[in-house]
């Protein structure tokens, strides 16, 4: 037999997710449970209009009432302020926490009202009389592009952030070559990932210190950074808590405006201030909305259905400014081919600015919308040439003997074993059974549809999008740390540099380093210190913390066991090469003395005169982790974007009554493949979480405006959210293709089931109503869609009829 | 206006607004921050406590309405400071949160099921919690932790399954044959075991 490797004791084992305890129990530490000696509170005065040219403000009524401190004007700020940081290089559209002479729309935050309650700023902002002169508007992105569109920032010039059209390999070639082609145009509603807490901040400056003390309900890279950048002090000035726990961000809590706000009244009121925004203005204004985009593809293939070439133009309406959103067109760059051998692309990226509220940051950064664009065109390849739709992606599917798989965009997949998972999933769900299934409920009379999904989730978040879009920006790192110090009793104290929002840092911080130490992860603390404090971070974005704090972790650990190593060597007269480590203890094979642990710790914090020559004393090690594969920027249009792939498939039955038409999602099988799993509870979840969040975005949420440019949907009541009726119970099945990137072979997760459900689901739907020759081709897919459009089709064929 | 309110067994007084919400009071006045504000307007259920045993949301009903009520919060369920209850655990082993902001009310929801019943189905624990939304999870686990809490639950005063005889049926001796008596030894059972410590 040959050897097995090295058995891993801790990850992939089921433990306990250790931050649970204190949640359970209702001991987090959120924002809002933060209260500081004579903290005040801000309430918001939001604009009626999409578009108009602030006139006048009158803020006397609003200074006289109860408890009012101060009430702050957009005029006023901007003063004081810079704005906030925009990615592209778009000077002109520029962007503070309140209006400056112009709303741009809808729920624009206007004027801030500064009270000791925030009941009192409540009533307090009813008191403010706003003049305005209204505006031409624009509300649709395809409309706005247009040169006769009213413009959201005259000084910009247009309306379009971002134009740019990429072409990887030969794509007229493959066209003219190709005997068949096809194309349609799909539609990603805006919604976003809306998370139970709204965002909040606190703020604390101290003009004795000169030093801004920031709590936040927070997940934004470099946000220290953006603060001091806006607020013209320098970034050690800036101190960010990280200490608290985030109630759900899954991308959108972005909060610089919200931030810049609060810190600038604290600094001229001299006293803490906090906003929690309540639901409206959230849902309004607050960093809530994610990608809103119109998707024109033409594909070209053989009659076997061999997919050779795609052009997809993705027009992207990202609202009253430029935030971070533009760069959700640039990260599926990394993944634009999906799953399959497709040879070459040409991909136009447009970000056009539109009267609506500004988008910011979805879980999977726009991958889900465009997984769903080429979804789309898988199922209709093989609706064109008569072939099963699984049977389709079979043929076009990398095979898992050509990874690292290169595609045309420049990123190399790491690894990946898709027919295996497919074929793994159907013999679960046994696929065969469920097709009867489906056709013995449509001879019954109920509509009941089949739809399946194949996709990547790219994962390790890199910033390569930043330097693709924006040629002015040469940022080729997006590093992790993690710090690790032994005290001098023996005890381990980890530290991890950002907040969370229950991805579990704490838990794969201390299974790893365990894992690497041999010694039990309960016994080791976990510390968020503030971010004076802290070793770089980018914040968990982009699916990234499994491969890079767990990276910076097992890195970290292996330089302390090599220092212990080298300690214990030293002793014994013999080269750290020549000694063993287990169990916390090193010892010499040849004598089988072993130095314990506890013997190592005096030696290293209090025997300097028996340290190896040269050695620092004490028991502390860093790691600085850079991007697996990250090696350098963007070369003529092509980058390696993310170090891994995950892959999922996804296969779903639904069923519908005709006329009433509420999909109903009778069987869900995934399945997943994200390399070796750290922990499986929180794998599990992210899976089972990400598909809700898909079921709403398929089915349910969206931001909807009328023509007025008002905001339809601003509560929970129009809103719709998926509640324990709508998510089915999911069946998962495993698969462990390990990434040759990463230290333990893991992949990301954290977007896992949400880049592939709205396609499968949108497909059920499709396949569902195919018989009656009609299709869904805009998400969400509404009840009252589907019902209106099957009630269509009768009235026709009762007409026809008659 | 003055209140009192019995909380978690506890008589506080508290000088609020009439306007003032019972999640904000409990929150800000009788300073228990485990109840959360998700939506403010009745959907979400991250704010809901116990009302004499029964989920509300707190942000729907004004402080000085719950006057004379038995208010449950999430600190009143753990038996002492890192001690779970054991729907608490269960949602621990079965990692059924992420963020914990909607965990809260989703365990009182689920403890105040499980007091009706402890053996509930899986559509009735769907039900149960469809008023508590939950953005991390996907509810699949919290379902698995709400059913694995009932089974602790049915089992916590299980008496031992001896020689065969399961967890409600009397538990006969079957060495003792005859002997044994089958009438009146469910009353001896709770206690003892039938024929006491005889070999």
């Amino acid at each position: 037999m040959s050897p097995e490797p090295a058995a891993l004791k801790f990850v992939s084992s089921n433990r306990r997710v250790r931050e649970d305890r204190r949640f359970v129990a209702g001991h987090g530490r959120y924002v809002a449970d933060i209260v500081l000696d004579g903290m005040l509170h801000v309430a918001l005065v939001p604009s009626q209009h999409p578009a108009a040219k602030i006139l006048a403000i009158d803020t006397s009524a609003a200074l006289k009432m109860p408890g009012v401190v101060h009430v702050l004007t957009g005029d006023d700020l901007v003063k004081a302020v810079d704005p906030l940081m925009n990615g592209l290089d778009t000077p002109k559209v520029r962007r503070f926490p309140l209006a400056v002479g112009q709303v741009r729309y809808a729920g624009e935050w206007v004027v801030a009202v500064v009270a000791e309650t925030r009941a009192q700023a409540e009533d307090a902002a009813e008191k403010v009389r706003v003049t305005y002169e209204p505006l031409p508007y624009v509300i649709d992105g395809e409309e706005a592009a247009t040169d006769a569109s009213p413009k959201v920032h005259p000084e910009h010039g247009t309306n379009v952030l971002l134009d740019k059209t990429f072409v990887w390999g030969d794509v007229e070639k493959h066209f003219a070559e190709s005997p068949r082609h096809l194309s349609f145009r799909v539609v990603w509603g805006r919604n976003s990932t809306v998370p139970i807490e709204t965002f909040g901040v606190v703020a604390r400056w101290d003009a004795w210190r000169e030093m801004l003390d920031v709590w936040a309900s927070i997940q934004m890279p470099k946000y220290p950074d953006q603060i001091a950048r806006a607020l013209r002090i320098p970034a050690n000035n800036v101190r960010v808590h990280q200490d608290v726990d985030v109630g759900g961000s899954y991308g959108v809590k972005r909060g610089i405006k919200q931030t810049v706000l609060v810190s600038h009244l604290s600094r001229i009121l001299n006293r803490p201030v906090r906003l929690i925004e309540d639901r409206l203005e959230n849902m309004r204004a607050g960093d809530a909305h994610g990608p809103e985009r119109t998707f024109d593809v033409e594909i070209a293939f053989n009659d076997e259905g061999i997919v050779k070439s795609m052009k997809m133009k993705a027009l992207d309406n990202v609202g009253a400014y430029a935030g971070r959103s533009p760069f959700q067109l640039g990260k599926p760059v990394g993944a634009i081919v999906g799953p399959y051998k497709i040879e070459s692309v040409q991909y136009r990226a447009m970000a056009v600015l539109s009267n609506k509220a500004a988008q910011e940051a979805v879980r999977g950064f726009g991958q889900s919308p465009t997984n769903y664009a080429i979804e789309a065109a898988i199922d209709k390849v093989a609706a064109a040439v008569g072939v099963d739709r699984i049977e389709i992606r079979r043929r076009n599917f990398i095979r898992s003997h050509e990874f690292p798989y290169l595609i045309p965009s420049g990123t190399h997949y790491d690894s990946g074993d898709y027919h295996t998972v497919v074929s793994k999933v159907l013999a679960s769900a046994d696929y065969e059974v469920l097709v009867k299934e489906r056709d013995a409920l449509r001879a019954s009379g109920v509509m009941a549809g089949i739809g399946v999904a194949a996709c990547l989730e790219p994962s390790g978040g890199n910033s390569s999008f930043e330097p693709l879009l924006n040629e002015k920006n040469t940022t080729s790192t997006w590093m992790d740390s993690c710090r690790i110090n032994i005290d001098g009793l023996g005890f381990v104290t980890v530290t991890i540099h950002t907040t969370s929002a229950g991805q579990g840092h704490e838990t794969l911080a201390a299974t790893v380093v365990g894992e690497v130490l041999e010694i039990d992860p309960d016994l080791i603390r976990i510390v968020r210190p503030d971010s004076l404090a802290c070793l770089p971070s980018n914040s968990p974005v982009g699916s990234r913390m499994a491969i890079m704090l767990g990276g910076a972790c097992y890195h970290a650990a292996e330089k302390l066991k090599a220092k212990l190593k080298r300690i214990g060597a030293h002793q014994f007269g013999l080269s750290a090469d020549d000694v063993v480590y287990a169990q916390g203890g090193v010892s010499d094979p040849g004598s089988n003395k072993t130095l314990s642990w506890a013997e190592l710790v005096n030696i290293g914090h209090r025997q300097f005169h028996a340290l190896p020559a040269g050695m620092e004393p004490g028991l502390e090690t860093t790691h600085v982790m850079q991007v697996p594969t990250g090696t350098k920027l963007p070369e003529n249009g092509r980058v390696q974007m993310y170090p891994c792939h995950s892959f999922e498939f996804h296969l779903v039955l639904l069923t519908f009554d005709p006329e009433i038409a509420k999909p109903e999602i009778r069987k869900y099988v995934i399945g997943h493949d994200c390399g070796v799993v750290i922990n499986p509870h929180i794998v599990k979840g992210m899976t089972l979480g990400g598909i809700a969040h898909g079921i709403g975005a398929a089915l349910l949420e969206e931001f909807s405006y009328d023509s007025e440019g008002q905001l339809l949907t601003q509560s929970f009541m129009d809103y719709l959210l998926p509640s324990s009726h709508e998510v089915p119970n999911v069946e998962i099945v495993h698969h462990c293709t390990p990434s040759p990137f990463t230290v333990f072979g893991q992949k990301g997760s954290g977007e896992s089931g949400y880049l592939g459900s709205p396609a499968a689901i949108s497909g059920a739907i499709n396949d569902a109503v195919s018989p009656l020759g009609i299709s869904f081709s805009r998400l969400p897919i509404r009840i009252a869609a589907i019902s209106d459009a099957i009630a269509a089709v009768k009235n026709k064929q009762a007409e026809d009829y008659a | 206006m003055e209140v009192t309110l019995k909380v978690n067994g506890r008589l506080c007084s508290a000088d609020v607004e009439p306007r003032k919400t019972l999640l904000d009071a409990i929150r800000e006045d009788l300073a228990l921050p485990g109840s959360h504000a998700g939506c403010e307007h009745g959907v979400c259920g991250a704010c809901t406590v116990l009302l004499d045993g029964e989920p509300v949301r707190s942000c729907l009903m004004f402080a000085v309405q719950a006057d004379g009520y038995e208010i449950t919060t999430i600190e009143g369920l753990a038996p002492a400071p890192g001690e779970l209850n054991v729907v608490q655990d269960a949602f621990c082993e079965t990692h059924g949160l992420q963020c914990g902001y909607c965990t809260p009310g989703m365990i009182l929801t689920g403890h105040a099921l499980l007091q009706r019943t402890t053996e509930p189905t899986r559509e009735e624990i769907v039900e149960a919690i469809s008023g508590n939304i939950c953005r991390c999870t996907g509810y699949g686990q919290i379902v698995e932790a709400i059913e694995f809490a009932g089974e602790r639950l049915r089992k916590a005063n299980a008496p031992r399954d001896l020689k065969g005889a399961g967890a409600n049926q009397p538990q006969v001796d079957p060495s003792a044959e005859t002997d044994a008596p089958q009438e009146g030894v469910l009353k001896a059972a709770e206690a003892d075991t039938p024929h006491g410590d005889r070999p």
